[in-house]
């Protein structure tokens, strides 16, 4: 009896290590091939063109990350940050005052919809869903067509030389380890992740609730904020259907980095690697000369695999 | 006066306890400004125009409610790729031929039922929530239909393009067929064994499997259904739409979701109401017509869709799963 209970234990130590090593492992291999395929890459300049779009990705996914790990689910990041981009391109050249104040408002718009959530024992699927369109609407509004500017500053911003490694390779990996010590290592995060995983526990110990998932939806819009931001100094202009994918492929890569629906199980530095791994996937692809149609169709190919990989380990996906 | 008023209480009482009878009044709400807003004139070609586009949604959409119906977490995100690769399918294989319209309605609903399939081998065997599962199938399905049609938009036969807008007496037919569908399938749900089974499989599925419900052939079920009405409306909507096209079911992703939810099913699923979805449906295609009649920016139409789906929705809250 004892026996197998340490088998038990070594079978799930092993598991949990592949668990969480998969989504670097799936990283790895993607990168391994872009570079075989195209050594150019591995440059300053082909680094920072192949990663500077998966950074506005990266912080969406960490905002879902969070809203995830409470047990809920955002179906509105992508329409929100097509709306930061919006308002950025619209008004930061010339009133940036202006742009700001929005920008807050929506922020607040974000803690307000969390905060209806809880007090109001709604489903979050049909919360988010229903701001989505109020996002994507005022974006409309803001900007009925593809256009407006982003700032110089903003723009100059973007194209940082920044010392030893490209600009996106510094960011994502100060997102990782930011991310990994604001929520991993210290008790705020301990308090988050306990109101997803098990709220009872929480309040019974004192804690409030409402406000875990006011500072978590406050700090999903903050990075909704910045990936936008990030997106209009990339693309210099404002498109309110910029990000509408932003909102699933978050999801999965919140999935692929080793979180779980379930609330109170994530992993910042995990999620980040399954941006990078879903931002990539099309490059990678087109150096590996697939045509264009079979592109998303792969997209998908891999994210089954990486996840059935996880399966094949003993460790569901739920 | 005593009739009047405890007519309008009935009517409030229902109104608490079916908070999805709340989106027939809105959409009537808006058929009546739209009305005010063109002098009166052109209300019955409103009303029709609606009802036309709002068979397609209400058929996507009864397809995403036997899903969310089987319980928490239950979610069909394939269905617009579903839509448009057996769009694509179908009018390839027909290339215009009425007499192969059989075979052409065959293919989309058995490319619908494949998907369904292809759906619950990754929840199941893989053990892949079903948001991602279905998302990943989507996109597979989405290259296989650029490569079954590309850029080009495949006609429809003529019959099929007729059908679609054929009217009987100022009926079209489409409408009455699709109004009876929802109707049998409201029947199934509350009558019949695989609807019983399907919202005890929602309600509680560990409780279903121990009484014996065999759950995951109700899953499957589930999707296959809801994979076979997206075929259908696909088929239906090229040949009313003149032709299949990429993108053509782009606006269902969301909007099935929407509308059933808004109908009366609960969204940890478990309790189903096929008759609701109509309300939803007819509330979004009438404020299309609406904002056009006020020629208010697009973008009000998305915030109002917004402000109605919170606000229904805050009327009929839930525990959370």
């Amino acid at each position: 009896m004892a026996d197998t209970g340490a088998l038990r234990l070594a079978g799930t130590g092993l598991q949990s290590v592949l668990r969480s090593g998969l989504p670097y492992l799936a990283l790895a291999v993607m990168l391994a091939v872009i570079f075989a395929l195209q050594p150019n890459i591995l440059s300053y300049f082909g680094l920072n063109l192949l990663l500077k779009l998966s950074i506005p990705l990266i912080l969406a996914a960490c905002a879902q990350m969070l809203v995830i790990a409470l047990g809920d689910i955002d179906l509105s990041i992508g329409s929100f940050v097509g709306l930061v981009n919006c308002v950025v391109a619209v008004f930061f050249a010339d009133h940036l005052a202006l742009g700001l104040l929005i920008l807050a408002a929506a922020v607040i718009g974000y803690a307000i919809m969390g905060a209806v959530i809880h007090l109001r024992r709604l489903s979050s699927i049909m919360v988010t869903l229903g701001m989505s369109f109020v996002w994507f609407g005022v974006a409309l509004l803001i900007l009925p067509n593809p256009g407006g500017m982003a700032p110089d500053w903003l723009a100059n911003l973007a194209r940082l030389q920044s010392p030893l490694m490209p600009l996106p390779l510094w960011l994502a990996i100060a997102i990782a380890v930011i991310g990994h010590f604001a929520l991993m290592r210290s008790s705020f995060g301990v308090i988050l992740r306990g109101a997803g995983g098990n709220p009872r526990a929480i309040a019974r110990a004192g804690w409030s609730i409402l406000k875990a998932r006011l500072v978590i939806y406050t700090a999903a819009g903050i990075l909704g904020v910045l990936s936008g931001l990030v997106l209009t100094a990339i693309t210099t202009s404002g498109d309110p259907n910029v990000a509408p994918t932003y909102t699933l492929v978050s999801i999965a890569a919140v999935i692929l980095g080793g979180g779980a629906f379930v609330g109170g199980i994530m992993s910042p530095v995990g999620t980040v690697a399954g941006a990078i791994t879903l931002a990539l996937a099309g490059s990678m692809l087109s150096f590996l000369n697939v045509p264009p149609v079979w592109q998303i169709g792969a997209q998908g190919c891999i994210l089954v695999a990486v996840l059935a990989g996880r399966a094949l380990v003993g460790a569901d996906a739920k | 006066m005593m009739a009047m008023r405890s007519t309008l209480g009935r009517s409030a009482t229902v109104a608490l306890r079916a908070p999805w009878a709340l989106n027939f009044a809105a959409a009537l709400l808006i058929w009546g400004l739209t009305l005010i807003a063109s002098g009166g004139r052109g209300g019955a070609e409103t009303l029709t125009v609606a009802l036309a586009f709002s068979v397609f949604t209400v058929l996507a959409g009864t397809g995403q409610m036997f899903v969310i119906a089987a319980g928490p977490g239950n979610i069909d995100l394939s269905i617009p790729a579903v839509m448009t690769l057996a769009a694509y399918l179908s009018m390839g294989v027909m290339d215009g031929d009425a007499a192969l319209l059989p075979l052409g309605l065959a293919i989309a609903l058995g490319t619908g039922a494949l998907a369904g399939i292809g759906n619950i081998i990754l929840i199941r065997a893989l053990k892949i929530p079903p948001i991602i599962a279905t998302l990943a199938l989507s996109f597979m399905l989405q290259s296989l239909a650029n490569n079954a049609g590309g850029e080009a938009t495949i006609k429809p036969p003529q019959l099929l393009a007729d059908f679609t807008i054929l009217k009987l007496g100022g009926v079209q037919i489409l409408l009455v067929l699709v109004l009876v569908l929802s109707a049998l399938v409201q029947v199934v749900i509350a009558r019949s064994v695989f609807g019983r089974y399907l919202l005890a499989v929602g309600q509680n599925d560990r409780a279903a499997a121990l009484t014996g419900i065999p759950v995951w052939r109700i899953r499957l079920g589930c999707y296959c259904l809801c994979g076979a009405m997206a075929g259908l409306t696909g088929f239906l909507l090229a040949g009313f739409s003149g032709g299949a096209m990429l993108n053509m079911g782009g606006t269902y992703l969301m909007e099935s979701v929407a509308v059933v939810v808004l109908g009366g099913t609960a969204v940890a699923g478990g309790r189903a109401n096929a008759i609701g979805i109509w309300g939803a449906a007819l509330f979004f295609n009438l404020l299309t017509t609406m904002i056009n009649a006020f020629h208010l920016a697009e973008g009000w139409r998305f915030i109002c869709t917004g402000a109605v789906i919170l606000f229904v929705i805050s009327l009929n809250p839930e525990e959370r799963s």
